[in-house]
């Protein structure tokens, strides 16, 4: 409650894109319209790769980390963690089915008996909950190798969020998480379609700014920056690290990891990058 | 290709490289392949480590040559640098950061058999020029990049 | 002692090789944080590439190459399944080398 009053003093709402609500595949129509002719040079299927994709200098960094990827040797753990059995003798598989690679292309989902949005690293910590084990933190950690393992798995398979607009709190959720997405907040003022919308392509400071489509592909992400800050150890993150990082850049507080603001602009988010290829991990600056 | 060299390619091993290299006459005493060059290593001056590693500062500028560097470095401790040139009897290149304390951050000796290319990840201070020369047919060329090196942004 | 990860691959009479090393690849130039004392020098000055037992390529390398070096580069007459090693040598006088087949 507190942090919703502090964000709502500090933040001025407004309502991007559209006025109306108009609902998933017109908001990623309307979205993809407008990538396309701010980066008339960009293949729709590109987007994918991020900064990279507007800039071929800057990709030369990524291409070479991608030689060597540094995230390999945390990609056996995660499948090492999928295979391990839990105290009680079961195991990931028991919740999600036996098929690790038939996986991440459902999350994130709505759940119409919780009426809650469901994301992949929501429903690990669910499975092991519900198995008596211990649970994993959400951000980064082994829940990141063992989503990154998952993820990998899907590669080449497309992104597909359903909205199923027969379910009004399907419909409501995601609308919750765009307005989130078009909303200014923090001391600084700014909604994440101010960077990844309106100014995608711009420089901020060192940053070249990604567009939101394309952005979910690859996660859980191995970031540069990440990596610095363990040594080089770890540079695994999860879409809702990010979220919690990005809110804290713009000076707002960050809400409660895997809580409903954060699954429902996961819902929408994921949603703008549907169509696009699974290209999980990858390496980010 | 240049027989001595040959001969050096066929009869030395790594350890033996030095003195076989000095007696078939295929390289300076003060330039031996294999050995460390520490002195142009130590060089505070661009000039200084282009003579040091390649012999001489004169070189001229060549559209021959490819110099593949980020425009702005994402991390100052990692700038993937990548030479290639389609010049024929490339002996070897050097790669210069300006700014550096030591501007020679590597030098590479390439047998005939090697393409004109290498590629690898250098430190960079600041913002400066990366300056790739090569040397073929005993003449320096060289290619040059203004790499930016800029502290935080505001992705983190 | 494994510090030496190799990629080779023959194409087209062409066999490009990457490989990476893992060394602190310290300049000498670095504080410690905690002491305020500067770190040593402390990197590898050689690497050599050999290819059916020829010294194919050296590199000279100082402080400014990146800590877990990485390198690539290229040759003709190479072909899948010879052996390439490569071999680093430091100013401590540490060494390694390693060797791997050319897909």
């Amino acid at each position: 409650m507190k942090r919703l009053l502090i964000s709502a003093l500090a933040t001025l709402i407004a309502v991007g894109a559209t006025a109306t609500i108009a609902g998933q595949s017109e908001d990623l129509k309307a979205l993809k319209n407008y990538m396309q002719k701010r980066f008339p040079n960009v293949a729709y299927m590109d987007f994918a790769n991020g900064s990279y994709a507007l800039d071929a200098a800057k990709a030369t960094q990524w291409e070479s980390q991608l030689d060597f990827p540094p995230f390999l040797d945390h990609l056996d753990v995660g499948e090492e963690i999928w295979n391990t059995p839990f105290a009680n003798g079961k195991g990931f598989g028991d919740c999600f089915g036996s098929d690790p690679s038939q996986i991440r292309v459902k999350y994130p989902r709505w759940n119409a008996d919780t009426k809650k949005v469901e994301t992949l690293e929501g429903q690990i910590v669910a499975c092991q909950k519900a198995n008596g084990e211990k649970p994993l933190k959400t951000k980064k950690g082994k829940i990141a190798y063992l989503s990154a393992w998952i993820a990998s798995q899907a590669n080449g398979q497309k992104i597909n969020v359903v909205v199923p607009q027969d379910d009004p709190g399907a419909v409501a959720a995601y609308e919750a998480g765009r307005k989130f997405f078009y909303t200014k907040r923090g001391q600084l003022n700014m909604s994440c379609a101010d960077c990844h919308v309106y100014n995608s392509g711009m420089q901020a400071r060192g940053n070249l700014l990604s567009p939101v489509i394309g952005q979910v592909t690859h996660f859980p992400v191995w970031r540069g920056k990440w990596a610095r800050a363990t040594g080089g150890k770890d540079g695994f993150g999860t879409l809702q690290r990010r979220y919690d990082g990005c809110n804290k850049q713009v000076r707002a507080m960050p809400f409660k990891n895997q809580g409903v603001e954060y699954s429902n602009l996961e819902y929408f988010h994921q949603s703008m990058s549907n169509g696009q290829t699974i290209n999980a991990p990858d390496y980010r600056e | 290709m240049n027989l001595l060299r040959r001969k050096f390619l066929k009869t030395a091993t790594y350890i033996g490289a030095t003195a076989t290299a000095i007696s078939t006459g295929v390289l300076l005493p003060q330039r031996v392949l294999g050995a460390y060059n520490a002195e142009a290593f130590a060089a505070k001056d661009v000039s200084g480590a282009i003579s040091g590693s390649l012999g001489s500062d004169q070189y001229t500028a060549s559209d021959a040559i490819k110099l593949k560097a980020p425009d702005i470095a994402e991390n100052g401790a990692v700038v993937p640098v990548t030479v290639s040139s389609s010049m024929s009897n490339v002996e070897a290149i050097s790669i210069v950061a300006s700014a550096n304390a030591s501007p020679l951050t590597s030098s590479y000796q390439l047998s005939p058999a090697c393409e004109a290319f290498v590629s690898t990840r250098i430190k960079m201070g600041k913002t400066a020029d990366v300056i790739a020369v090569i040397k073929a047919d005993g003449k320096l060329y060289s290619a040059t990049k203004e790499v930016k090196v800029t502290i935080g942004g505001c992705g983190g | 002692m494994a510090s030496i990860k190799i990629r080779a691959k023959a194409k087209d009479g062409v066999t490009t090789v990457k490989t990476l090393m893992s060394h602190p690849m310290e300049t000498g130039l670095r504080k410690d944080k905690k002491t305020g004392k500067k770190i040593p020098a402390h990197h590898i000055t050689e690497v050599t590439a050999e290819h059916k037992g020829n010294v194919i390529m050296t590199a000279n390398w100082g402080g400014a190459i990146s800590k877990n070096p990485y390198l690539s580069f290229k040759f003709k007459g190479g072909a899948s399944g010879d052996k390439i090693k490569i071999s680093w040598v430091d100013n401590k006088g540490e060494s390694d080398s390693q060797e791997a087949a050319i897909k």
